[in-house]
């Protein structure tokens, strides 16, 4: 499998970052990093990172279906996280998250069927004092209202969102 | 960039650059006191370090509140084996959102503070486990470490000390668990994150099986402000064996929640009246989540306690995490009470049946008397599987999603007895036989 | 040895060890402490807390199988808390299982249903909806129930750690974790079933017995394996005198849990529909089937008429038949049949390694050996395909007293993956000892286990280095079948006697050997028990008088002249002797109609030839062994209770062989030749076990252990190829 030069770069780097023969600690943000470049944690993703870090498919595997950030389904091209733990869930976060599914037409961890958004509920992300707040990929918002949260929407919709992380 | 605007009853020391240009860069950080006490630190022998932390009664800043003189003193140095500083920077307990401003704001204070730990026990690595959506975060951190090698503060020979240290970052991807230390190594190690047995301790056998300093984003970036200040100096900030300062979350019902640097031992009613400029429209003030979801709910009533760990402890809940959740009277803690729960079975890893299955039921419980379908029985039957679970499980997952949810039916039953009115099932369930 | 910790358990005051877990301290005193994901030997998980108990002076119960007893611990495994823990556990461990014992293999030996009963509430206040998983199949053999399943990890311990293959993981997480295979959605493995027999609920249920019956119906009735020479117990469930089912159901054996897919799955076989079931006799160029007194008549008559003639008689023996058998076959030959040309299949050279340690004691390795010796050399054989057994020992060896353990073989095998390995070309493995030279004289003690590439002149090469490594040397030589050591020790050898005497020892003359006897164009009978010669060699006296006796139809079956339908190893009682020389029982537990015991045939063919041979009972045949075989006095109490004894070949006293030359080393080497059997092949018999042929790992070459072959990329990299060129 081939990546961009940029992400073999930080898997080469990934590589020397830990303790000789120790290369198995690449494999989580391997597969979180590559997912972010293809969409999706593919089979043939699995097989690449074990390869690379020279464990079993199966041990990729059991990782996969550890971590909630992997995701074996495609996500769309805008992954909106609604957070609706209890610091979100007292100032809005719920309705927001309602807002969202009706707004987009989709439920938890479903796709628009252009591909462009996908929704999740989501636990705390780390932005309670300034809730509620919702991430799109790795972007925080804080503060979210329906209203703002439409205009991000439409922002995506237009192609004028700029991503800053 | 600070999300809320300070408050001038704050003591600020660790986020004391927060609002400045360019907090981020290393030159703000060596215009303003930055490095300074890595320089005093080199000079210092290790148990010198050590009984500063020690003297200034730090306590770990992510949950536990445990000593970090005492956690580092664990730790065996010259052991002619590796050893590792590892910042647990998986900042996940609701209600918490303070890692995420000291690694977007003041980078290199947290270098710093792993430079001081790593000198300490001769480590040559250090890697900071960054949850994985905190991306940003870590690409801040990333370029923090990047000029901080530029500068010689990390790499080969330290500030000519010829001592090397190379620090790295680590995603994680989803998983509140990995925030209990032996889960984040097994996570660093490439594995799920579940906890491990313990002894052996992380300091003895941390990552990669050898000795670990593992501490908290906020307990490491106070590090460098001890080492600076005197241990003595900082303690004085704090009441007795609740030192120094510590960055207080303040999330919910009031008119200016955010984050703030508030001394130990800071009245909870004069934050959220002072600090955070009181309830959100002149609410009546129901209950504080004191320490993060995990900590048991305090009534009202209960909420005229000082902020340090000893007197929420007493108060029978706990500082844990800094997550301070305000919640005004019209808030419906069935709701709450279930929404905790419902995290809980998402994070719990599965490892042990407790946890595993505890919280699952809870969650399920809780749905149905949420959702209306409530029996007179369920109440004491929440309880029960709370008790259940307390102190029986292979981690502190389990107690802290027994502990809060068995504190919501103890203190809000009455809440909890009104939903049964609504509900069209309130009669005794018919026992299923097994 | 450091002093006893003294502590008291539910006021028994008692001693153990320090270092002892609780869970165990206790269990020595006779108090049990429930536990699902506690086994010993494996890796402490403390998950199921269903062992929590009270120590004085700890605010929390505690657990039971992670916690070291200490000096003056004080425990109460059955206070009220401790009890309420319990119950609490196993309501919470209900809550997502279905309770479909009624429909469940493993219900009347489920380990949760016995906890439920001693420590359970009798009612549930569990009334949500479960959750459910539909059941995986996940190979032939494996069948996975999630909603089942207690996640005790046991399954993905003795695959990983214990059998070297962790071909089992823990997917997703929380209440929906459950059990993965290696492969997404299936299996590739070694299809032993230890998971199975180890899953303490019915959440593992295996291909061959599911659905058949409840455990209770059956007999069960320990055993041992027909397959592989390594001896291991297994426990075959029989109702209505057939077997459903094989398992290591009580540990008792020399295997303790293990084993492999032979011994658990392997018995179809004995249900093959083309078992022989009645005697076939050739009349004009065609089997006809007859009574056994009409078949045992023919032969008798005929052995009679040619032995009046001074005939040419030749006997091939089996690997697969007993002690008792192999003796009574050679003794027949010997003194009935009055010919020396007798021999059976060897799959190594155990003539050859008694010749070489020739007056000396204490220099065969018996299983045992191979779990505690501090260190072990595996030459040329690929020990987890052929000697299963032996390769589990060495890794549990490894496991729990870090035994070093060395391998020279031609290819990768499973034991590079915690051996220091090395390859070598057949013939060279010399070399490469030499090179190991200085680590192995380190070594307090040393296990050599040799295969078929070590055999005739180079076995006193290996004999002289081990003697040079200047530390005490033992050796197992490495053998294929359940009685291939038992047919060598009898005396199924043209050579050789009984315990390894030389034949000139009765005044006789050795006989033409394996591959003689084929060769030989002046047959006038040849009699083969349970072997298959003429499946790859050809009969040079195509008019000998040919009697086969066997379970199929064999390729030499087929040519017979007489066909005499045998009883299978667990058919019959009697006695194996494994690879590493320890003797076990056979206890029969089926049967299939129409077939007799080769021992039965044997004493009714003497009878019928007017000979005396006793009565043809096992245990007469034994006794008569026990007497005249050297090294096989062995207790009867050891092996009547199920044991395995020890047999002492070599007793320092010098063989009278030795002194008269007669082992023709150089001559029988060519004659040694290991079938090279796979964990999935079982020479003839493996081809009439459907289970073996149907698992996707047949026949068995080392599957591909994706860790270390970067040849699989390029595999898959050429059938993407083939794809787009379609």
């Amino acid at each position: 499998m081939t990546f961009s030069p940029a992400l073999e770069e930080r898997f080469a780097k990934l590589l020397t970052s830990y303790p000789p023969g120790r290369q198995r600690s690449a494999v989580v943000p391997m597969l979180l990093y590559a997912q972010d470049e293809i969409g999706h944690v593919s089979q043939e993703l699995v097989e690449e990172v074990a390869c690379r870090c020279g464990v079993t498919p199966l041990q990729v595997d059991e990782v996969i279906g550890y971590y909630s950030m992997l995701h074996r389904k495609p996500l769309g091209k805008y992954h909106v996280q609604v957070c609706t733990n209890i610091s979100c869930q007292v100032v809005g976060g719920e309705d927001l998250y309602g807002h969202a599914a009706r707004t987009l037409g989709i439920g938890n961890k479903q796709v628009t069927p252009d591909g462009l958004i996908s929704l999740e509920e989501v636990e705390c992300m780390g932005a309670c004092s300034w809730a509620p707040a919702i991430q799109i990929n790795y972007d925080f918002h804080h503060f979210v209202t329906r209203e703002r949260f439409d205009q991000l929407i439409q922002a995506l919709r237009d192609g004028t969102y700029q991503e800053t992380a | 960039m600070r999300y809320n605007v300070p408050s001038p009853l704050e003591t600020r020391i660790i986020s004391q650059r927060f609002d400045l240009p360019n907090s981020a860069s290393i030159d703000t950080y060596l215009a303003n006191d930055g490095y300074v006490a890595l320089r005093k630190a080199i000079g210092m022998a290790p148990e010198a370090i050590i009984d500063e932390l020690r003297a200034s009664s730090l306590r770990g800043r992510g949950g536990a509140g445990f000593p970090t003189g005492m956690k580092w003193s664990f730790v065996p140095r010259n052991t002619g084996r590796p050893s590792y500083i590892i910042c647990n920077s998986d900042e996940s307990e609701p209600c918490t959102c303070k890692d995420r401003l000291l690694m977007e704001n003041d980078p290199q204070q947290l270098i710093e503070g792993m430079l001081i730990a790593g000198w300490t026990i001769q480590s040559s690595k250090g890697y900071i486990f960054i949850r994985g959506e905190y991306r940003y975060q870590i690409e801040i951190m990333e370029r923090a470490i990047a000029e901080a090698y530029e500068r010689g503060y990390l790499g080969k020979n330290v500030l000519g000390t010829g001592w090397d240290f190379d620090l790295y970052t680590h995603s994680g991807a989803g998983a509140y668990e990995c925030g209990e230390e032996t889960a984040l190594l097994e996570s660093l190690e490439g594995k799920r994150g579940v906890p491990r047995l313990k002894p052996p301790f992380p300091a003895v056998a941390g990552a990669f099986q050898s000795p670990t300093i593992l501490n908290n984003t906020e307990t490491l970036s106070t590090v460098p402000v001890i080492i600076r200040m005197g241990g003595a100096d900082y303690a004085a900030l704090g009441t007795p064996k609740n030192g120094g300062t510590r960055l207080m979350c303040v999330s919910g019902h009031v008119n200016k929640p955010g984050v703030y640097e508030l001394p130990l031992g800071f009245p909870l009613m004069r934050l959220i009246n002072d600090v955070c400029g009181g309830m959100r429209n002149r609410k009546k003030l129901k209950a504080v989540i004191p320490g993060g979801s995990s900590a048991p709910v305090l009534k009202a009533e209960e909420c005229d306690i000082p902020l340090d760990f000893d007197s929420i402890a007493k108060a029978k809940s706990m500082a844990g995490s800094g997550g301070i959740l305000v919640l005004d009277e019209d808030t419906d803690m069935v709701a709450v009470a279930l929404r905790t729960i419902k995290f809980y079975a998402h994070e719990s890893c599965g490892w042990c049946i407790p946890c595993r299955e505890g919280t699952t039921w809870l969650k399920k419980v809780l749905t149905r008397f949420h959702d209306g379908g409530g029996r007179s029985s369920d109440i004491d039957l929440i309880a029960e599987l709370a008790n259940n679970m307390l102190g029986r499980t292979f981690c502190a997952l389990g107690d802290a999603a027994a502990m809060p949810t068995a504190a919501f039916v103890a203190k809000f039953r009455d809440e909890f007895e009104a939903y049964l009115k609504r509900s069209s099932a309130a009669v005794e369930p018919e026992l299923a036989v097994v | 040895m450091a002093a006893p910790v003294n502590l008291t358990i539910d006021g028994q005051k008692l001693q153990a060890s320090p270092g002892t877990l609780l869970i165990n301290a206790a269990k020595q005193a006779g108090i049990s402490i429930p536990a699902f994901c506690y086994y010993d030997g494996l890796a402490l998980q403390a998950a199921c807390r269903m062992c929590l108990v009270e120590v004085e002076k700890t605010p929390k119960l505690q657990v039971a199988c992670t916690l070291p007893v200490a000096e003056g611990m004080v425990v109460r495994t059955d206070s009220p808390q401790v009890r309420q823990a319990r119950k609490g556990m196993l309501e919470f461990l209900l809550t997502n299982h279905p309770l479909d014992c009624p429909v469940c293999d493993k219900g009347g030996e489920c380990e949760l249903q016995d906890m439920v009963f001693r420590y359970g509430a009798g009612q549930s206040r569990f009334i949500e909806p479960k959750v459910h998983v539909d059941e995986k199949q996940w190979s032939p053999i494996v069948y996975y129930d999630a909603p089942r399943c207690i996640l005790c990890y046991r399954c993905v311990r003795i695959c990983g750690e214990g059998l070297g293959v962790s071909a089992l993981g823990i997917g997703n997480r929380g209440v929906v974790a459950e059990i993965v295979p290696n492969r997404g959605d299936h299996l590739e493995c070694d299809e032993c079933g230890a998971c199975i027999d180890i899953c303490p609920v019915g959440a593992l249920t295996s291909g061959t017995y599911r659905y058949k019956a409840r455990p209770w119906e059956m007999d069960h009735v320990g055993t041992i394996c027909t397959h592989c020479s390594n001896g291991c117990k297994t426990t075959l469930g029989i109702r209505n005198g057939q077997i459903l089912r094989a398992n290591s159901r009580d540990h008792s054996g020399i295997n303790g849990e293990f084993l492999c897919v032979k011994g658990r799955y392997a018995f179809d076989f004995n249900e093959h529909p083309g078992r022989l079931t009645s005697p076939l006799v050739r009349s004009d160029g065609e089997f006809k089937p007859v009574s056994w007194a009409q078949a045992l008549a023919a032969v008798a008559q005929r052995f009679t008429e040619l032995r009046v003639k001074r005939g040419n008689f030749a006997v091939i023996g089996s690997n697969h038949t007993t002690n008792e058998e192999n003796f009574l076959l050679q003794k027949f030959a010997r003194e009935v049949l009055r010919t020396s040309n007798i021999d059976h299949h060897r799959t190594g050279d155990v003539a050859g390694l008694i010749h070489a340690l020739d007056g000396r004691t204490n220099v065969l390795a018996s299983t045992d050996d191979l779990y505690n010796t501090k260190a072990a050399l595996v030459i040329s054989s690929d020990l987890a395909q052929e000697q299963p057994l032996l390769a589990f020992q060495l890794r549990a060896n490894w496991r729990h007293h870090k035994a070093h353990v060395y391998a020279v073989t031609p290819g990768p095998v499973r034991e590079d993956n915690y051996a220091t390995t090395a390859r070598a070309e057949p013939g060279n493995e010399f070399d490469v000892f030499e090179s190991m030279r200085e680590r192995l004289a380190k070594e307090p003690e040393l296990v050599i286990l040799f295969g078929d590439a070590i055999k005739g002149g180079r076995i006193a090469r290996l004999v002289s280095f081990g003697d040079s490594l200047g530390i005490p040397v033992k050796y197992v030589c490495l053998v294929d079948y359940s009685n291939s050591r038992g047919a060598s020790d009898m005396g199924l050898l043209p050579h050789l006697l009984p315990g390894y005497r030389s034949v000139s020892d009765s005044g006789l003359e050795p006989g033409l050997n394996y591959d003689q006897i084929l060769a030989a164009a002046d047959l006038d009978a040849l009699w083969i028990v349970g072997a298959n010669p003429l499946a790859r060699q050809s009969l040079a006296s195509p008019n000998a008088f040919l009697v086969v006796q066997d379970l199929f139809l064999t390729e030499t079956a087929r040519q017979a002249s007489v066909v005499l339908p045998a009883a299978s190893a667990y058919e019959k009682n009697g006695t194996f002797t494994n690879v590493c020389g320890d003797v076990q029982k056979l206890s029969r537990a089926a049967k299939t109609m129409g077939t007799k015991s080769d021992l039965e045939i044997i004493a009714l063919l003497a009878k019928e030839m007017r000979q005396d041979f006793g009565a043809a009972k096992p245990e007469v045949v034994f006794d008569e062994i026990r007497r005249s075989v050297r090294g096989y006095d062995v207790p009867l109490t050891v092996i009547e209770t199920g044991g395995a004894a020890k047999t002492v070949l070599l007793d320092g006293r010098p063989q009278v062989a030795s002194r008269n030359g007669h082992f023709r080393v150089d001559t029988d080497a060519n004659l040694i030749r290991s079938a090279r059997n796979t964990l999935f092949t079982s020479g003839t018999l493996g081809r009439f076990s459907q289970m073996l042929s149907s698992v996707i790992e047949a026949p068995g070459a080392l599957y591909r252990d994706p860790r270390k072959q970067p040849e699989v990329r390029e595999g898959s990299v050429q059938v993407e190829t083939v794809k787009q060129g379609q």
